[in-house]
């Protein structure tokens, strides 16, 4: 009876602390990953070009596909809250309750799903068939630091390229906002906007911004650590491709949160300066 | 000559002494392995699938690190090397892979050109031009070719580009990862050619060709290694393994040659 206690016992601990390992030691190497690779482009030689082409890819190929999600999503929303104040007379702050959502929330967390899911996937995608068709292992044998030349410009152009497209959304955002508002409902247009001067702040926008600053390096972190390692030929492709974007949109959900937290109870707290 | 008693006929481009490596900590892949490769030979290393050749390759490139075991490339520890100093020293190889291992969105040209660029920082791009079309020439392949991209020409265009670009940096060892492979016979024979040409083009150059082709191994290379778990069975000239009593030898020779 003890014996079968011990055995089920140490079952139930193996079944915990081997992934809880796994998931540590994964964690470690990521970390790990990210920083060589940053250190390594500290080193000559520099990266420029390469920066400026994944830019391209991760910035200027997402602009259309950033600005059509944030039209509808600044439609949709200003909708519901229209709606919604309507029920106690308060439609005018519509206006200045979207902005504060799409440039401190919405903004951010949207853009990085959008561009994780974009340009993230794609770089898994193309590191893992690199890493599979042996041109990862060419350029290591061609004396090409890989992470250097691989990694570290597509975190770079992701950090750079991120804070630009959310800033795209939300103007396009409110231009969604403003359309619903002044145009289908025929709100004021000068008190729309004058609410909305009074309510936001430079400050409110410069959080999305920096939030979504880090978010392109989590993804652009995620998405290339798993590319880089991919084993298994089409389908550890597919399985890097898919873990990489999961990874991501989860990772982009729960940081905004702890940095919104962060904002909050640090920066607005100890500044004095009002939320 | 057995793993057990490895007499270096000439100076060694590569020495592989007493090498060991495991992934899991249970099994090596490579257990004890003693090897020396004379420098400015071309040697074939062979072997039944899953004995550690591919492995070898690796660890002799730097790309894995032996569990224990030395491994010295002309002359250096390559396993008391740092990663940096590792990438540093790589640009004495160049390898030909098994799928070429062009990459995608450079054209043939852009190809060749890369290491050169990486390299050779201070040379002027037309003469870096200039040295990739002599070395796609010295290959083979037809100007016509140059600004196409790796997916628009034949395996054996790609072969030859690969070869090339490994040819770009004047490389002190080239490596050969199974060059034939899938390949058909008529194509197989245009590579193997190549590599026999190439290794007569510069003298003191050392290769090394990890295949599968008995008849190639034999017809073209210097000297011969034949792998089995994890070890060195047999290592000598041709004629040492048509003349050889060890069992598995024979019978692998033998098989090989009359599949052919």
């Amino acid at each position: 009876m003890i014996e079968k206690t011990s055995r089920r016992m140490d079952e139930l601990w193996e079944s915990i602390a081997v992934p809880a390992t796994a998931f540590v030691r994964e964690l470690g190497d990521i970390v790990l990953f990210g920083i060589t690779s940053i250190r390594l482009s500290f080193t000559k030689p520099y990266r420029y070009t390469e920066i400026i082409k994944h830019m391209e890819f991760v910035g200027n190929q997402s602009v259309f596909i950033v600005a059509l999600t944030a039209l509808f999503t600044g439609l949709a929303l200003s909708f519901q809250l229209y709606l919604g104040f309507k029920l106690f007379n308060a439609v005018n702050m519509v206006g200045p309750t979207v902005a504060l959502g799409i440039t401190r929330e919405l903004g951010p967390v949207l853009t990085g799903l959008i561009v994780a899911a974009r340009a993230g996937g794609a770089m898994a995608a193309r590191l893992g068939t690199m890493r599979v068709n042996e041109q990862i292992d060419a350029l290591d044998v061609m004396g090409v630091n890989t992470k250097q030349y691989l990694i570290a410009p597509r975190i770079y152009a992701a950090v750079i390229c991120m804070p630009l497209l959310t800033a795209i959304f939300d103007f396009v955002a409110m231009l969604g906002a403003y359309i619903l508002c002044v145009k289908l409902v025929d709100l004021d247009e000068a008190v729309f906007w004058d609410r909305v001067n009074q309510m936001i702040a430079i400050r409110h926008i410069n959080e999305g911004l920096f939030k979504s600053a880090i978010f392109g390096g989590f993804f652009a972190l995620i998405c290339t650590y798993r590319g880089f390692n991919t084993t298994g030929g089409a389908k550890g492709v597919g399985d890097a491709t898919n873990k990489g974007v999961v990874a991501s949109m989860v990772m982009i959900i729960i940081l905004d949160y702890f940095l919104t937290n962060v904002f909050i109870r640090s920066f607005y707290s100890l500044t004095g300066i009002p939320q | 000559m057995t793993s057990e008693e490895v007499k270096p006929p000439a100076e060694p481009a590569i020495l592989l002494t007493d090498v060991k490596k495991t992934f899991d900590g249970k099994e090596f892949v490579v257990n004890g392995m003693n090897l020396s490769i004379p420098k400015g030979s071309l040697t074939a290393i062979i072997g039944f699938s899953g004995t550690g050749k591919s492995v070898m390759l690796k660890h002799i490139l730097g790309l894995y690190r032996p569990t224990s075991g030395k491994i010295e490339v002309l002359g250096q520890d390559i396993t008391e090397l740092s990663d940096d100093e590792l990438t540093i020293f790589r640009q004495k190889f160049g390898v030909l892979f098994q799928g070429a291992a062009l990459f995608d969105d450079m054209t043939v040209l852009e190809n060749v050109c890369f290491p050169l660029f990486e390299h050779r920082r201070e040379m002027p791009e037309e003469k870096v031009i200039q040295i990739a079309t002599t070395k796609l020439k010295q290959v083979g392949l037809d100007e016509k070719h140059f600004n196409k991209l790796p997916s628009q020409i034949s395996g054996g265009m790609q072969k030859r580009t690969g070869l090339a670009r490994a040819l770009a940096l004047d490389p002190e060892i080239i490596f050969y990862d199974e060059p034939t492979t899938g390949l058909d016979p008529i194509l197989t024979e245009m590579v193997d050619n190549l590599i026999l040409e190439t290794h007569k083009l510069r003298e003191g150059m050392t290769s090394i060709m990890v295949s599968h082709d008995l008849d190639a191994a034999f017809r073209i290379a210097d000297y011969v290694a034949m792998l089995n778990a994890g070890q060195v069975l047999l290592f000598g000239t041709p004629e040492d393994f048509f003349n050889t009593e060890i069992e598995l030898v024979k019978k692998f020779v033998a098989k090989g040659m009359k599949r052919r």
